[in-house]
C-alpha cells in the first residue's frame, strides 16, 4: 500500500498517477494494475465536464480513421478485444456491460447521402484500409432483410454496413471499470483536481487541490483538462470541445437488432437517438432546436418512432483533435508523462486496457502509435 | 381497494381490462382504477415486476397504462372520459398503437 500519511496530505509511492477517471483513465489503469504496478486515479468532483457520462455507447468501426489507416487498425483491434474484455469485467465485477457485436448500419436517406457516404468510405478504403476494410454498402432490399420487423421510410435508399460495429452500455462500462480498478488494489482519489506536475528527482509530484501525489509516471487522460495541463509539460495538444446531443425514448419491445449509428436500442429497451455535432465552446447545455432536429430525422427514418415519448435528453462535449484521430504521446521534455486524447473512449476501452497500458508500463509502443503522436499537429 | 369519499359527481363509464367500471367525472384514470382494483396496473419492461399507481402527481411513472390504445400513458395525469378504454400495461410497449406510428 502506498504511504498516505507520511507527509500530511501527501500521497506517495505510486508507480503511475493517472489523471482522469473517465473512459480512458480507468481502462489504462486496469492494464497497469495487471502488470503489478501501483496506480492511482486522480479525479475531480461531479461538477466538471463529464464526457464519460454522456456517451452514446457505440463500439464503432465504420467511418473511423479518415486520413489515418493506423486508427482504422487500432479501432479494429479494440473491437476484437471487446468480447473478452466484457466477459472479464462481468466475471469479476458482476456488471454486465451489455456488449453486443451484431454489426452496425448507417442508414442513408436519399441518393445524395448515399453518394456522399460512398465517397467518404471509398477514400478510407483507398487510404490504406485496403481489401480487408470491412465496410460494405447495402441496397434498400438488403437493409430490409437485415432489419425484419422495422418499417423504414421510403427515404431510406441503403446503408453502409460493418460486421465489426457493436455497442455497449457506457454507464455500466464506466462502473465496471471503476469496480475492477478498486478490486485490483487501485487507489481512486476523487476531489483531487490537478493544478500541475513538477519533477522530483526521478519521479513526479502531481499537485492537487487535496495535496501532492508522488508517482514515477503520470498519464494525462483528463479529457478537456489536457488543454490546460499539457502545454507546460511538453504536450501541447490542440483539442477542442464539440457538442453532441443524445435523446432517449421510453422502453419498447426489442425491435432494432443492431445499432444504426444514429439509433440504437439498449438491452433494457430504450431507443437512443443521436447524434449531433455543434461548435458551442464549453457550453454543454441542451439546445432544443437540435433535439427537435434529431427527433425529426429519427422519425423520417423509422416513422413509427414518432409515437414514442422522449424521456431524457442531454448534451456532452467530445474531446476532438484537429484530425479526429487519437493522440497517445509521451512528452519529449518530460519523459514518463503521457498525454492521451480521443473522443472514442468507449470504442477504445478494450485496447486501452489490453495494449496501450503496456506501452505506459514500459513496453515498446504498438505499431499503430507511429501515427498517434503530437508531431502531426506542428504547422 | 380504495374507497371514494365523495361520490356526488356525474357517473362516467370506462372499461378497465374489458370490464365496465363506473368512475366519477373529473377524476383521473388512476383514481378510477384504484377505486376498482387493488391489483397491479402494469408490469415493468425489464424484470416484469408488478406496479400500481403511486405518486398520483405525474412524477413516478408507475401508473402507466394503455389508454384508448396508446401504450405507456400516465393514468394519474389523464381524466376519465365516458367510453374510455383502459388496459393494463404488460411489460415494454411496442411501436404499434403509437399515434403517428403504425404496423
Amino acid at each position: 500500500m502506498p504511504d498516505q500519511t507520511a507527509r500530511g496530505n501527501s500521497k506517495r509511492g505510486f508507480d503511475v498517477a493517472v489523471i482522469g477517471g473517465g473512459m480512458i483513465g480507468p481502462a489504462l489503469s486496469l492494464g497497469l494494475l495487471a502488470r503489478g504496478l501501483r496506480v492511482c486515479i486522480l479525479d475531480e468532483g461531479d461538477d466538471v465536464l463529464r464526457v464519460a457520462r454522456g456517451n452514446f455507447g457505440l463500439v464503432w468501426f465504420q467511418g473511423k480513421g479518415f486520413g489515418m489507416p493506423r486508427y482504422v487498425d487500432w479501432t479494429r483491434r479494440s473491437a476484437s478485444l471487446y468480447p473478452d474484455f466484457a466477459a472479464e469485467l462481468k466475471e469479476f465485477t458482476g456488471v454486465d456491460i451489455g456488449h453486443a457485436n451484431p454489426g452496425g448500419l448507417e442508414l442513408l436517406l436519399g441518393e445524395e447521402e448515399l453518394a456522399h457516404r460512398q465517397h467518404f468510405i471509398g477514400q478510407i478504403y483507398q487510404q490504406g484500409g485496403g481489401k480487408d476494410y470491412e465496410v460494405e454498402f447495402l441496397d434498400r432490399k438488403q437493409v430490409d432483410e437485415m432489419l425484419p420487423g422495422v418499417a423504414l421510410s421510403d427515404e431510406v435508399v441503403g446503408a453502409s454496413y460493418s460486421p465489426i460495429d457493436g455497442h455497449v452500455n457506457p454507464l455500466f462500462l464506466l462502473r465496471a471499470m471503476h469496480t475492477r480498478f478498486q478490486q485490483l488494489g487501485g487507489t481512486y482519489l476523487p476531489q483531487h483536481r490537478v493544478s500541475g506536475v513538477r519533477k522530483n528527482g526521478a519521479a513526479y509530484d502531481v499537485m492537487t487541490e487535496a495535496g501532492t501525489v508522488g508517482a514515477g509516471k503520470v498519464v494525462i487522460a483528463a479529457g478537456h483538462g489536457l488543454k490546460e495541463l499539457g502545454p507546460p509539460l511538453g504536450l501541447d495538444i490542440p483539442i477542442r470541445p464539440q457538442r453532441g446531443h443524445i435523446l432517449v425514448t421510453e422502453r419498447t419491445k426489442q425491435i432494432l437488432p443492431m445499432p444504426m449509428s444514429a439509433f440504437r436500442q439498449t438491452a433494457e429497451g430504450s431507443i437512443m437517438l443521436g447524434v449531433s455535432a455543434e461548435e458551442a465552446g464549453y457550453n454543454d447545455q441542451v439546445d432544443t432546436a437540435t433535439v427537435a432536429k434529431i427527433a425529426e430525422r429519427a422519425a423520417r427514418t423509422i416513422p413509427a418512432l414518432r409515437g414514442l415519448n422522449i424521456v431524457r435528453s442531454w448534451a456532452a462535449l467530445r474531446v476532438l483533435t484537429p484530425d479526429k484521430c487519437p493522440v497517445y504521446a509521451e512528452s519529449q521534455s518530460h519523459p514518463g508523462i503521457y498525454g492521451i486524447a480521443s473522443h472514442s473512449g468507449v470504442t477504445l476501452a478494450a485496447v486501452n486496457a489490453k495494449v496501450a497500458a503496456n506501452w505506459i508500463a514500459g513496453d515498446p509502443p504498438p505499431d499503430e502509435f507511429q501515427a498517434f503522436g503530437v508531431e502531426r499537429f506542428d504547422a | 381497494m380504495l374507497k371514494r369519499r365523495h361520490s356526488n359527481a356525474e357517473v362516467v363509464r370506462i372499461t378497465v381490462d374489458g370490464e365496465t367500471v363506473e368512475a366519477r367525472a373529473g377524476e383521473s384514470v388512476a383514481a378510477a382504477v384504484l377505486a376498482h382494483t387493488a391489483g397491479a396496473t402494469r408490469t415493468t419492461p425489464v424484470s416484469g415486476a408488478p406496479r400500481a399507481p403511486y405518486c398520483l402527481m405525474g412524477v413516478c411513472f408507475e401508473c402507466q397504462m394503455v389508454i384508448d390504445g396508446v401504450p405507456n400513458r400516465q393514468a394519474c395525469m389523464i381524466r376519465v372520459r365516458d367510453g374510455m378504454s383502459v388496459t393494463r400495461q404488460d411489460g415494454a410497449r411496442d411501436l404499434e398503437g403509437a399515434p403517428g406510428g403504425g404496423a
